[in-house]
């Protein structure tokens, strides 16, 4: 064992004195986590706030002055503009400059007084679903909420108590304010450390093919498993530090914090880093180019993290094909170890199944690439 | 174990239906230079990687060291130096982390990478350059750090496959020193060349020819036992060269004709004879002729009659 360690030294030492001269790749192994963090928190953000409100007001009462204070003052609105009729509204649409008209009928005031159906509309630029789709479920709260108090307030001038049979009461578990970061950097985390790891892991291996070098590795009385192992351990600390960088940036920046068990948690980090390393590998036994290794590895890391583990789009709203095809996505079950541990604070017991997926994952993608391996130099 | 560093039996390798060496045989002596050419794609490459461990045989045996390839080869690796006609160095590394690394890699003690590694610096004039990043080094000292990395843990036996390809002409007069030198100190080396001179180096040569051995020897003996006719060279106008080449191959009594450089050389049957039939043939082709001289043969004249008698017999085994 000890004289296989030895033999192992002299190639981490080798890789990390590469890395540290190759510009572009210890700039894709530490800068790109920051950079994707700092993107994906806030610019790929779901929460809707401050859309662009126009309003149009036909009535101009007390009351209908009262019921537009409710957007106007809701932050997830931004009063912009005052039309005088359909044609602005269109106008300020098109341009961009509102994405969310409420329109108040004439006599609105009176016909709510005299107790009457008074409709309001609500005119949504539909261009941007998700945006849409909240301002508008924003907007039928607020009018509730406004139809709620107007109907208390009848019931009190009766002298009567306004019952409601079913009391509506949301309360949301674990992310309380619904921000999309404390779901996003969980998941961060696996699709950089995936993505960085296969794409680094398979361009070190076919860099030797390429240079030659391989050959000479080959020759010596090294086996292919110390190969491995040489040219994989600083590959692993570099993720580790990445994944902790992403760690610390999100706690710092969108204060995302881990609520289980940080050993938990690095257990599931390492089992996908090795994961994503034996991919790496996998590629590099079956392409010699730099250039095809690099394709592959893109393809075969971003696509399925991106799209299908996931990450941004839920798992369950896609089609049953592409449910099934998510398998393939090991982050897929990483991204429910992580958000579940870091979130929710659950334990191993929880998610012991993802973690024996992601375990088998990477000794299936180690231990192919091993063998394959072997059997070039036999 | 007798005084063979390597014995080599009815050797073949298949990729699918392509037989790329075929029931090669031949022994090499502890402690010599022994030439093993071929052109490109002969399957020079091929045998090596067989003797080095790095392609199971298809069938055949080979013992390298006194190991079997196909079953000792760990042994076989601790025993052996590589070196390919790619430099295998790390282009990013400086001279000193590449012989540190190779060093590392088989296992060399402190003290004795220290030695070592002012071992390689002496031989490969390398000293004072150690912190140099190998890809700023030009051809003839890249492959000479190639080689020290090589033979940094002393092996026996060492392999260089095409070594000199892409240096200098006194690089490779250089390396060939490096070589002598190896060989003198003991150690057995098998190297592989498409440069005919400089087979006249070695202690003993192989030819190869599409997977098949077909000549082995000194190249003394090559030469005495291939070609027993007079070898003439021909000098003439360098305009006429090509004139002279097409009249005489036609002619019955030319054995074998071939251009070296700005002169033929013909192969007759008779020197006198020879000489009166050429001056007489290349007179009424209007060719004029500088100087007739028998010579002796080198490997060239060899190699490329061999090559040809070769041709000759596929020809007549396909008809």
């Amino acid at each position: 064992m000890t004289t296989m360690l030895r033999a192992v030294k002299p190639i981490i030492v080798k890789e990390f004195r590469q890395i540290r001269r190759d510009p572009t790749s210890l700039g894709m192994l530490l800068v790109l986590p920051a950079v994707l963090i700092v993107l994906v928190g806030y610019a790929l953000n779901f929460d809707v706030k401050h859309t662009p409100l126009v309003i149009y007001d036909q009535d101009r009462t007390v009351e209908s002055r009262e019921f537009l204070d409710k957007f106007i003052q809701s932050e997830f609105f931004d009063y912009r503009f005052s039309a005088e009729g359909y044609g602005d509204i269109e106008e300020h649409f098109l341009h961009g400059r509102a994405s969310i008209a409420v329109v108040i009928p004439p006599r609105f005031a009176r016909t709510l007084i005299a107790g009457n159906d008074v409709r309001v509309q609500i005119l949504v630029d539909g261009s941007d679903a998700n945006t849409a789709g909240q301002a508008m479920a924003t907007a039928v709260r607020l009018t509730a909420d406004y139809a709620t108090n107007v109907v208390a307030a009848a019931f009190a001038r009766s002298g009567r108590q306004l019952y409601v049979p079913v009391d509506f009461q949301p309360r949301v578990w674990y992310n309380p304010d619904l921000i999309s970061s404390k779901f996003l950097v969980p998941g961060l985390i696996g699709f950089i450390i995936v993505l960085t790891a296969v794409i680094s892991t398979s361009l070190t291996v076919v860099r030797e093919k390429e240079r030659g070098t391989m050959e000479q590795l080959m020759v010596s009385p090294l086996r292919p498993v110390q190969i491995v192992v040489g040219k994989t351990i600083p590959y692993v600390a570099i993720s580790l530090v990445a994944a902790t960088a992403i760690l610390v940036l999100g706690y710092l920046l969108f204060d995302v914090e881990v609520r289980g068990s940080i050993l938990l948690l690095y257990a599931a980090i390492l089992t996908i880093i090795l994961g994503a390393l034996g991919q790496g590998l996998l590629i590099s036994t079956v392409t010699d180019s730099q250039q095809v290794a690099f394709m592959m590895s893109v393809f075969s890391s971003l696509l399925p993290s991106f799209l299908l583990s996931g990450f941004i789009f839920p798992v369950a709203s896609m089609p049953v094909v592409l449910q099934v095809l998510s398998n393939i996505a090991v982050n897929k079950f990483f991204l429910v170890v992580v958000r579940s541990v870091m979130l929710k604070g659950a334990g191993f017991d929880a998610v012991w199944p993802q973690f024996v997926y992601m375990i088998v994952f990477a000794l299936v993608m180690l231990g192919v690439s091993i063998k394959r391996m072997q059997k070039r130099s036999a | 174990m007798n005084g063979n560093a390597i014995e080599v039996r009815d050797l073949t390798r298949k990729f699918g239906a392509f037989t790329a060496v075929d029931r090669i045989s031949f022994d090499v002596r502890r402690g010599e230079i022994f030439g093993f050419l071929g052109a490109n794609g002969a399957g020079k490459s091929t045998t090596i990687r067989m003797l080095c461990g790095l392609l199971a045989p298809t069938s055949g045996t080979a013992r390298v060291g006194g190991f079997d390839v196909r079953t000792q080869t760990e042994q076989v690796k601790l025993n052996i130096g590589y070196m390919s006609q790619r430099f295998s160095l790390y282009d990013d590394l400086t001279v000193a982390q590449n012989i540190r690394f190779y060093g590392g890699i088989y296992g060399l003690n402190d003290a004795r990478l220290r030695e070592r590694l002012a071992w390689v610096l002496r031989m490969a004039d390398l000293e004072g350059r150690e912190e140099s990043l190998t890809r700023t080094l030009a051809g003839g000292w890249k492959q000479r750090l190639a080689l020290g990395c090589a033979i940094l843990h002393e092996p026996e036996i060492v392999f260089l496959d095409e070594p000199t390809g892409g240096v200098d002409p006194i690089s490779r007069r250089n390396f060939w020193e490096l070589i002598n030198r190896l060989s003198a100190e003991g150690v057995t080396v098998l190297v592989t060349t498409h440069f005919l001179d400089e087979a006249e180096y070695c202690n003993d040569i192989i030819l190869i020819n599409a997977g098949r051995l077909i000549a082995a020897g000194s190249p003394a003996e090559l030469k005495s036992t291939h070609i027993t006719n007079p070898i003439l060279e021909v000098r003439v106008d360098e305009a006429g060269i090509v004139g002279a080449l097409e009249t005489i191959r036609v002619s019955p009594w030319a054995l074998e004709t071939s251009v070296f450089g700005t002169a033929l050389h013909i192969m007759v049957g008779d020197e006198t004879e020879g000489k009166r039939l050429i001056r007489q043939t290349l007179a009424a082709a209007g060719v004029a002729v500088h100087r007739i001289e028998r010579i002796v043969p080198s490997l060239e004249d060899v190699f490329l009659y061999l090559l040809d008698q070769e041709a000759v017999k596929a020809g007549t085994e396909k008809g």
